[in-house]
């Protein structure tokens, strides 16, 4: 039989996956706005921000009402790992909002021939958030270490959407503000990456009871960390 | 559920990167109990470090209770009771014949669930160990009784009314009152078996931060039912079941990330 505190958990985190779904969703409308210079999904996924920003509320007081209730263990974790989730979900949220801002301005300019790997840094992006919550659903922490090394390709995807940019933003200054613009989307996917790694390294906490944030950076001397 | 295979001796960890074990002051080694023909006890070994709070947790009827009171032989009271294994103090087996018992619970004091004050005065109770040993100046019995007190957290509330009866204070202050009446002859462990659960929770906090400041001094074992108040002042936890030593470690890894099912069941209350 379900104890109360049970059910009450088992809410939240029905919760959270229902901000979680939202949170994707919001991210996928943002980059097909852009790809498809669709004005009026960009002003919907703008819109919907605030629904994320509910669920965030609503997440960490729910969290904080279990957490007045003493749980310990894997009940603690979870708790734990249910508002440091919704919180990236809501900046998820945020991102998405971004995109759609930059994506709206564009659909009202004539379209640039550059940025060819945003819709595979997109769909990376996505594919990581994705497989980051389904890691969280499934308690697959395995699934959840595969995600992070795929941050590192994004990075790497940003960094030649921004030098190519640049380069033609010195040769055709006309083009100044769409090259802004697809920079600032390139950037907001790319930080879309970095939550989905650290809802990945939340999983790993919640099932591992293991913290691998910045595992690497704190393994070398004090001052050796590598600047972002 | 393949968890019947403990290891030998189980040791504390360090409670976190960089703390080091304390040296060791109890060593249990393969003890196991008997109330007539009922095991009580199943063959359990830990390691206890010196200045540390220690808490024993468990189920109703785990063995808890009974292997705190192997540690000051309280169990030698009862009849019937067969033990095998050692247990040794500082070094020395406390089962062997040539340890006198007296002797042994000067050195391992014991404070119980329900505040045991004698009918005496409070300078009276807290006197009575030290007169059992010989001491009767007035002078030195004054600042030993004062000092106990301090240290128990009690002084401020009884300084005026030191020829009260100890019967006279509310609960929490006649169970600091035994706590004092334990520590006045100094004893190196102090045993607490539920000591703060007649209690609120006023009274239950002054407990808490006062175990936490008498581990500068003194090792304690506690036993809990109270898993919050485990976590909130002892640095290691060894949870029972049936006999069983299951689990043995750092407090925080216990109860935020227990190595083993049946720990992860009791204390997230999934046992059973």
């Amino acid at each position: 039989m379900q104890t109360h505190f049970e059910k009450e958990l088992a809410g939240l985190k029905e919760k959270l996956l229902t901000m979680a779904s939202h949170a994707e969703m919001a991210v996928k409308n943002a980059v097909e706005a852009y790809l498809t210079r669709d004005y009026e999904l960009a002003q919907r996924v703008r819109e919907n921000d605030a629904v994320l920003d509910r669920f965030e509320i609503e997440i960490d007081e729910m969290s904080i009402q279990l957490l007045a209730k003493a749980p310990l263990a894997s009940d603690l974790r979870l708790i734990a790992a249910a508002m440091k989730l919704s919180q990236n979900l809501e900046r998820v949220g945020d991102e998405a909002a971004k995109i759609s801002n930059r994506a709206r301005d564009l659909s009202q300019e004539p379209p640039l021939k550059l940025g060819a790997d945003i819709p595979k840094m997109a769909s990376l992006a996505l594919a990581m958030l994705k497989g980051a919550l389904d890691a969280f659903v499934n308690h697959d922490s395995v699934a959840a270490r595969a995600i992070i090394p795929q941050d590192k390709e994004v990075d790497a995807l940003n960094k030649s959407i921004h030098a190519e940019l640049a380069k033609h933003m010195v040769e055709s200054p006309d083009a100044i503000t769409r090259c802004l613009n697809l920079m600032v989307i390139a950037k907001r996917l790319e930080r879309i990456a970095d939550h989905a790694t650290n809802v990945a390294e939340e999983v790993v906490y919640l099932c591992e009871a293991q913290d691998i944030r910045h595992a690497a950076a704190l393994a070398q001397e004090p001052g050796s960390a590598e600047a972002s | 559920m393949a968890e019947t295979s403990l290891p030998k001796v189980q040791m504390p960890a360090s409670s976190s990167p960089g703390d080091k074990a304390a040296p060791l002051l109890i060593e249990a080694q393969g003890l196991s109990l008997f109330y007539g023909t009922a095991q009580a006890l199943k063959n359990v070994s830990l390691n206890i470090g010196e200045k540390v709070v220690t808490a024993f947790i468990g189920p109703s009827g785990c063995g808890k209770s009974t292997l705190l009171r192997c540690f000051n032989r309280m169990n030698d009271l009862i009849g019937n009771v067969r033990t095998e294994g050692t247990i040794r103090i500082g070094g020395q087996d406390i089962n062997s014949p040539e340890v006198d018992v007296i002797e042994l619970r000067k050195r391992v004091g014991m404070v119980f669930q329900k505040s045991n004050p004698f009918p005496k005065s409070i300078y009276e109770n807290v006197a009575y160990g030290l007169r059992l040993q010989g001491a009767s100046k007035k002078s030195e019995l004054d600042g030993v009784i004062e000092g106990s007190l301090r240290q128990a957290a009690l002084w401020d509330e009884v300084k005026d009314r030191l020829s009260a009866s100890g019967l006279s204070l509310s609960g929490g202050q006649q169970q600091r009152l035994c706590i004092a009446r334990a520590i006045a002859i100094q004893p190196e462990i102090i045993l607490m078996d539920e000591p703060a659960s007649a209690l609120d929770p006023l009274a239950t906090a002054r407990i808490e931060e006062l175990i936490l400041e008498l581990k500068k001094d003194f090792t304690i074992v506690i036993v809990t039912h109270n898993m919050q108040q485990a976590a909130r002042i002892s640095d290691f936890t060894a949870f029972f079941y049936l006999g069983d030593l299951i689990e043995y470690g750092s407090t925080s890894k216990v109860f935020t990330s227990p190595a083993k099912k049946q720990t992860e069941d009791y204390v997230t209350g999934r046992f059973g």
